[in-house]
């Protein structure tokens, strides 16, 4: 008996005839949608004032490299992070359970906005305070606003994605890791081999989601100074007195990203030989 | 292998889980080649009894040795025990080969990869050796064409001969079964019994949980009826099911038939 979270794979389809795959395209209402869209898209780009792209071409090119990176890496640090939080409110002693938990709870409970300027504010207040801080190798980073930005960043997706993780490795059924002991595996083993790669592969679908969410997040660090993506279009509608153009690309590169990112995460998902 | 030396030997197990008594005493021997059939209705402690060989349940009381070698137990605080050397117990363990009522395949790793696993990463098999071995029990239980197949997509009677496969990788001193077929579509039972037939007819050491009486009776060297954490009656299939003598299994045996 197969377990019931255990999906069956969703095998492709096999490819139909062009024709037979564009017939659901061509039907009356779609047409009539696809035109709406498409006059939509041409009057934005002809009526609209777009004269200012070319210049600020390479501010946005830069603004937009800043937001990848702080996703990239603060998905990678808060992933890293988000293991450890997980096993140990699985496993863990009571007190590092206490611990991971309350992380989890307390920045899942606030405002990500309120969290990033305490951390701006308050730690790199704190950090002013020391000449020894001020003296080494380190101040020149903690001196700029985004190591702020990409630590809390970090954090709050270490402790929603540590929350996935939590239900992750309590959800591999315990007949496997029972499987594992009883064949005498020690218990680091038990969690290399079974317990780890488990839990890693059945929260994989909801990773896609997160990431999402987290690039939604990255606008905010634009209110601690940090010029992403949100922080040019900012400056750009603030030097040609535009509202929606600046707006519409904004929109338009977002939805690109998250696009990409999700056809991206879903290719990943396909190759994972999980055998769900 | 010194013939003498029962691959299992169960003395005086007792296991309660707080108030609840589950096993009253039972001393049990498996010697090399035998096949041991323990019957019971639900709630007997068979399953209890066979878990506690390889320690998923630690015994309250009493004493077990594998081909001679007692577990080394210490006494816990609320009066249980607990094994006292954990390396030990690794290795006992993996002498013991155990197949579930459900599978419990690793269904992240393809047939060869469960098949493969533990003597790679337990007994450290290098991992051609390992292979070529995994291949030949795969070819033993039917499922050679499957190597490369994920769990998932394999019926339960293929999942099941796939963790004997993985039992029969380890070269087990004893083979646990936990009802092997009783989480099996009807269908799929007849193949799974096949090959543990096989393998009773090579006199592989085996101690089999089963609601399969006419099974049991075909392939058991031995039955044990356990009837509320005791056994009641134990001996050649032939007395258990033609002779049976304690009322209990006479109406058990009448009940199932």
């Amino acid at each position: 008996m197969p377990d019931i979270d255990i999906a069956t794979p969703i095998r492709p389809a096999p490819a139909l005839p062009l024709r037979a795959r564009l017939a659901p395209l061509l039907m009356p209402h779609r047409l009539v949608m696809a035109g709406l869209a498409l006059t939509a898209l041409a009057a934005i780009v002809t009526q609209m004032d777009w004269s200012w792209l070319p210049g600020y071409l390479p501010k946005i090119g830069h603004g937009l490299l800043v937001t990848l990176a702080l996703l990239v890496s603060s998905v990678a640090a808060g992933f890293a992070l988000a293991l450890p939080l997980g096993a140990v409110q699985v496993t863990g002693p009571a007190p590092l359970r206490w611990l991971a938990n309350g992380f989890c709870t307390v920045i899942r409970g606030t405002p990500l906005l309120l969290q990033l300027w305490l951390i701006y504010y308050g730690l790199g207040a704190l950090f002013a305070q020391f000449p020894e801080i001020r003296a080494s190798w380190l101040w020149p980073y903690l001196r700029q606003a985004w190591p702020y930005g990409f630590l809390t960043l970090t954090l709050s997706f270490a402790a929603y994605q540590g929350e996935v993780m939590r239900g992750a490795f309590a959800g591999v059924p315990r007949g496997e890791l029972e499987a594992a002991r009883a064949f005498g595996m020690p218990r680091l083993m038990v969690f290399r081999r079974v317990w780890f790669p488990r839990a890693v592969h059945r929260a994989l679908p909801t990773l896609a989601g997160e990431i999402i969410l987290q690039l939604k997040a990255t606008p905010l660090v634009a209110t601690i100074t940090v010029t992403d993506l949100y922080a040019v279009i900012t400056r750009v509608r603030q030097a040609t007195y535009l509202t929606y153009e600046p707006l519409l690309l904004l929109i338009a590169i977002y939805l690109c990203l998250s696009g990409t990112l999700t056809l991206a995460l879903r290719w990943l998902e396909g190759r994972v030989p999980s055998g769900r | 292998m010194n013939n003498a030396t029962p691959a299992v030997e169960i003395r005086d197990l007792h296991k309660h889980f707080g108030r609840l008594e589950v096993l009253k005493g039972i001393s049990l021997t498996a010697r090399p080649g035998d096949v041991v059939a323990v019957i019971g209705g639900s709630g007997s402690g068979k399953s209890t009894m066979l878990r506690c060989i390889n320690m998923l349940e630690t015994p309250s009381a009493g004493e077990i040795a594998i081909h001679g070698e007692a577990y080394a137990m210490r006494p816990t605080r609320d009066g249980g025990l607990e094994p006292a050397d954990r390396r030990q117990l690794q290795r006992i363990r993996a002498q013991l080969g155990m197949v579930f009522q459900n599978f419990n395949l690793w269904p992240h790793r393809t047939v060869l990869g469960n098949v493969i696993e533990v003597p790679v990463q337990v007994l450290g098999m290098p991992r051609d050796e390992a292979v070529a071995r995994a291949r030949q029990v795969l070819e033993r239980v039917g499922l050679a064409e499957k190597e490369d197949a994920y769990p998932a997509h394999m019926s339960g009677g293929q999942q099941q001969r796939c963790a004997i496969a993985r039992v029969l990788a380890v070269e087990p001193l004893a083979m646990l079964f936990d009802e092997p077929t009783s989480a099996l579509d009807p269908e799929l039972v007849g193949e799974v019994l096949t090959v543990i037939r096989d393998l009773a007819a090579e006199r592989r050491t085996m101690i089999l949980v089963t609601h399969e009486m006419g099974f049991a009776r075909d392939v058991a060297s031995h039955v044990v009826y356990l009837k509320d954490g005791r056994i009641e009656e134990q001996g050649p299939p032939e007395q258990i099911f033609g002779d049976p003598r304690s009322p209990h299994l006479q109406q058990f045996i009448r009940s199932i038939a």
